[in-house]
């Protein structure tokens, strides 16, 4: 019951924040508001028992994204420090509105139709030991990922070098 | 217990309002932190149906993990691109970039 | 006997060809003539040596007809075991006769030509077109089928039109070649659908039906369509051997060199529609005498008609090449007059029959032969005086016998085999074609009496014009006309040497070599037809002697005047071209190739504009959907994977 409560407070302030993210005219608060939908994200994990994808959440996302999205918007320009004001286009509002909400219902729908909410009923209510994750990412056994992990490491370095190589001033001839 | 539609629930509303976001904001970043809510919202999924699903297993959860370092990489690299339009155009809205269509 | 060494005859020719075509401009013309001249000469050896061995060293078979020899027989496209393209070499009676005949007259072209053409531009040009009409002639004598010979007869058609355009910057001959090859390509479409429908019923292209006994049983059950298509086949060769109406191109024809008119136009090409109904002759006279009969009637109006014409003509090409028509089509009237035997209904292998019904087709491929050397003859000796007195026209001629006697005693000598005087090759001939037609019936011998009259009027008329009467350059020697000379040795050699074949190859033993069911015969005179033949002959030579051989013409030009309408209807070839005029530009142009041209430009041009339009009508209107925005690519994603969703979940 407690864990309803501490869901139902997550989710008024995910959706909350993620609605002011979206209709905020200054992308400075757009940014502030991902960050709390983020951190709510986060507590939905913690909530599920993942606390290691919680706190990888929080550390990448709200850490590092954050900041970068700040850094970014200060850099473009120097009007956003003030807030962006943005015209925003009444048809594609309009579509988009009504797209969104098309979706919604449809996935709402499809939610409601299928059984394999009624067969999850059950749900283990316990912690992912740090160790099984920790081994899992490092073994090269049947369900273990030290395959991806390697690879994601690898395309990280690819996109630092991609993004200085894209980013930094051209050189004057 | 927290009932999985909720969490479906809140994840599909997640999505949609990212979506919202994505086609009606003009500037490249804010379209940018709407994408990253449509990919939360993805992430959530992940996770609660390898919670619903198959909780002896952990490929939800791997997803969501190497799901938020990619979305790392992929931002930074966008907001290098933003940058770079930004320095040509002197603009960050989306369509000052419309000397690539026909 | 083999006879490996015919694929040359056909060979060096096409090699001729390519190297004069392709090479002559760099060569000399002395080099480039001396080429063509000494593989023709090659291929006249080749050609007596085949007719040596083909009738003298082989000999007849144990069945006493001569062999139809396949040399070679290349298979090109198959449909089915019988009907096959081949493409081969033929040796019949009647394909032997045809090579000497296309030789003999080819070489003495050539040497002619030295002459005639001496220090024309484009000699080695001519050349070239010599001796692809050569090589394509012969092919056609020797194919081994229907299809080859039609492969054949369009290029002829095709040499015949390069070498008609060979003055290609005069107007004239470039109009004379466009009507020559449009006329004769709209009969040689007959040809094709008459050798379709042939190949369709019968399911073979050879012409020997008699060789393959189950495909007699085909034939005859194509008893219906067999007659349809060989009357067509006979409409593409009439075409091409210009018989009314589609005879039209053919005086035109003259506007081309005058030994390529002695060659194509005389003595080759134009027997090509005989040569094809020879060939077919066995099926004509099996299944559809009728129709040989049809040829006959309009053979017989072709050779008045053009006798008529013949006799009021000025220019001196134009009275030889009607002279052809009419030779033409007393030959297709020899083999239009055969009857099939009356036990049989058929050719009957009998002697009997090759020299009563079947007398025709050896009277026509006599003629044929005898006529080849005597018109060539003519045609050369024209050649000559248009070469001495730089015109066609008749005005400018007269007298010439003093100037030009070697090209004056020829020319008579083959105006006298032409009237039909004994003991010259025409008088044989022609005493069998007349024996045959009065077999056929009294009435179509008397016409075709009646036109031997009349060519020996025209054709003396013609002699004398030139050769007797007022001189044109006597009268006109103080304006500056200048002397006519005789032809140089070049020229006068093949005059003399055609005219020694006239005189001697009426004494060939023609029935023995060739005749309709191929079993040889003692051809003999019939003293009651020969004797009218040669009265009437001779009545019509006094009577151009009386009108034309004086230095004035009273008579004549009395004629002319009292039948003004007459005289001038002829001399106009009575209006024939006119007709064609008249029927293609008022009725086919303007009835159907309009309409059609309309249909063409409107309906389906506008369907297809229509298309390219709407493409690029609906491209234009789509193109702002590709916006480039981002966003809107977004929406419309989602719609259609929310659409797809809910397709799948309650549709399906």
């Amino acid at each position: 019951m407690a864990n309803i409560i501490m869901f139902c407070i997550l989710a008024v302030i995910i959706i909350g924040s993620a609605i002011v993210c979206v209709f905020t005219k200054r992308i400075m608060r757009a940014a502030t508001f991902l960050l709390f939908v983020l951190f709510g994200v986060a507590g939905v994990y913690f909530l599920l028992d993942y606390t290691f994808l919680g706190t990888a959440q929080i550390a990448i996302y709200a850490g590092g994204l954050t900041m970068l999205y700040i850094f970014a918007i200060q850099l473009v320009s120097k009007r956003t420090l003030q807030g962006l004001q943005e015209r925003q286009r009444g048809k594609t509002v309009v579509a988009g509105a009504l797209v969104a909400l098309l979706g919604l219902v449809t996935v709402g729908l499809v939610l409601l139709k299928n059984e394999f909410i009624d067969m999850s009923a059950s749900m283990v209510d316990a912690e992912v030991p740090m160790s099984v994750i920790g081994e899992k990412l490092v073994g090269a056994g049947k369900y273990q990922y030290v395959l991806p992990f390697e690879f994601i490491s690898v395309f990280l370095l690819a996109c630092i070098i991609g993004g200085i190589m894209i980013a930094r001033k051209e050189d004057k001839k | 217990m927290i009932p999985v539609e909720l969490l479906l629930g809140l994840s599909t509303v997640l999505f949609f309002i990212g979506f919202f976001g994505f086609v009606t904001r003009r500037n490249l970043i804010a379209m940018l932190i709407s994408i990253e809510l449509v990919l939360n919202s993805v992430d959530i999924n992940f996770a609660v149906f390898n919670r619903i699903l198959h909780p002896g297993e952990l490929e939800g959860f791997y997803f969501s993990l190497f799901s938020i370092g990619i979305n790392a990489a992929e931002t930074a690299v966008a907001i290098a691109i933003i940058l770079n339009v930004y320095r040509r155009f002197h603009s960050d809205q989306v369509n000052s970039i419309e000397n690539m269509k026909l | 006997m083999e006879y490996n060494f015919v694929f040359l005859i056909l060979l060096l020719p096409a090699l001729s060809f390519l190297v004069l075509g392709l090479a002559g401009m760099k060569m000399p013309h002395k080099v480039a003539g001396a080429i063509g001249t000494v593989v023709l000469g090659t291929i006249f050896c080749l050609s007596i040596y085949t007719a040596y061995e083909y009738f003298i060293g082989q000999g007849r078979g144990a069945d006493g007809l001569y062999p139809h020899v396949t040399a070679f027989n290349l298979t090109w496209l198959k449909f089915s075991e019988l009907l096959t393209f081949n493409l081969g070499f033929r040796l019949s009676p009647i394909s032997v006769m045809m090579l000497v005949v296309i030789t003999t007259v080819s070489l003495m072209v050539h040497i002619y030509s030295f002459g005639y053409m001496h220090g024309e531009k484009g000699f080695q040009r001519y050349y070239a077109y010599l001796s692809l009409f050569t090589m394509s002639m012969l092919g056609l004598v020797v194919a081994t089928n229907i299809f080859q010979m039609y492969l054949f007869w369009e290029l002829v058609g095709v040499s015949s039109y390069l070498l008609i355009g060979f003055y290609y910057p005069q107007g004239a001959a470039v109009a004379a070649s466009k009507k020559a090859f449009i006329v004769t390509r709209f009969a040689d479409l007959f040809f094709l659908i008459g050798i379709l429908i042939y190949s369709f019923y019968v399911g073979t292209f050879n012409y020997d039906l008699h060789a393959m006994p189950t495909l007699h049983e085909q034939v005859a059950g194509a008893a219906v369509m067999l007659p349809v298509a060989l009357f067509f086949m006979f409409i593409g060769g009439a075409g091409k051997s210009a018989m009314f109406p589609l005879h039209i191109w053919l005086p035109d024809a003259m506007e081309g060199p005058t030994p390529v008119s002695a060659l194509i136009h005389a003595a080759t090409m134009v027997v090509a529609g005989v040569f094809l109904v020879a060939s077919l002759f066995p099926i004509f006279v099996e299944f559809a005498p009728e129709q040989l009969h049809w040829i006959a009637y309009i053979a017989a109006f072709t050779a008045f008609y053009a006798a008529a014409v013949a006799c009021v003509q000025s220019d001196i090409k134009r009275v030889l090449a009607f002279s052809t028509i009419s030779q033409i089509g007393f030959m297709l009237v020899a083999l239009g007059v055969c009857l099939p035997d009356p036990h049989t209904g058929a050719v009957a292998m009998t002697e009997e029959y090759a020299d009563v019904q079947g007398l025709g087709y050896m009277a026509g491929m006599f003629h044929l032969f005898t006529h080849a050397m005597f018109k060539a003859c003519l045609f050369l000796g024209a050649g000559c005086i248009i070469h001495a007195v730089h015109s066609n026209e008749k005005e400018y001629m007269g007298g010439l016998r003093k100037y030009m006697p070697i090209t004056h005693i020829t020319f008579l000598i083959s105006c006298l085999a032409i009237a039909g005087i004994p003991p010259f090759s025409g008088f044989f001939s022609k005493d069998e074609i007349l024996v045959a037609c009065y077999n056929f019936s009294p009435v179509m011998g008397a016409v075709m009496s009646g036109i031997a009259m009349m060519t020996a009027f025209y054709m003396f008329r013609l002699y004398y014009v030139i050769f007797w009467g007022k001189s044109y350059y006597e009268t006109h020697i103080n304006e500056g006309a200048h002397k006519p000379h005789e032809a140089p040795l070049t020229m006068t050699f093949p005059l003399i040497f055609l005219s020694i074949i006239t005189i001697t190859c009426g004494f060939l033993p023609f029935g023995e070599l060739i005749s309709a069911n191929g079993i040889g015969f003692h051809t003999h005179i019939n003293w009651t037809v020969a004797g009218t033949s040669v009265a009437l002959a001779i009545i019509g030579i006094v009577a151009a002697t009386l009108m034309y051989k004086n230095e004035e013409t009273p008579v004549a030009d009395k004629l002319a005047k009292t039948f003004p309408t007459l005289h001038r209807a002829a001399y106009k070839r009575f209006y024939m071209d006119e007709v064609w005029q008249y029927v293609t530009h008022r009725i086919i142009f303007r009835l159907i190739s309009k309409p059609i041209a309309w249909f063409d430009r409107h309906v389906i041009d506008g369907t297809f504009d229509f298309l390219a339009w709407g493409s690029n009508e609906a491209g234009e209107s789509i193109r702002p959907w590709q916006s480039g925005d981002v966003r809107h690519y977004a929406i419309w994603f989602l719609s259609g994977a929310v659409a797809l969703t809910l397709v799948l979940l309650y549709m399906l």
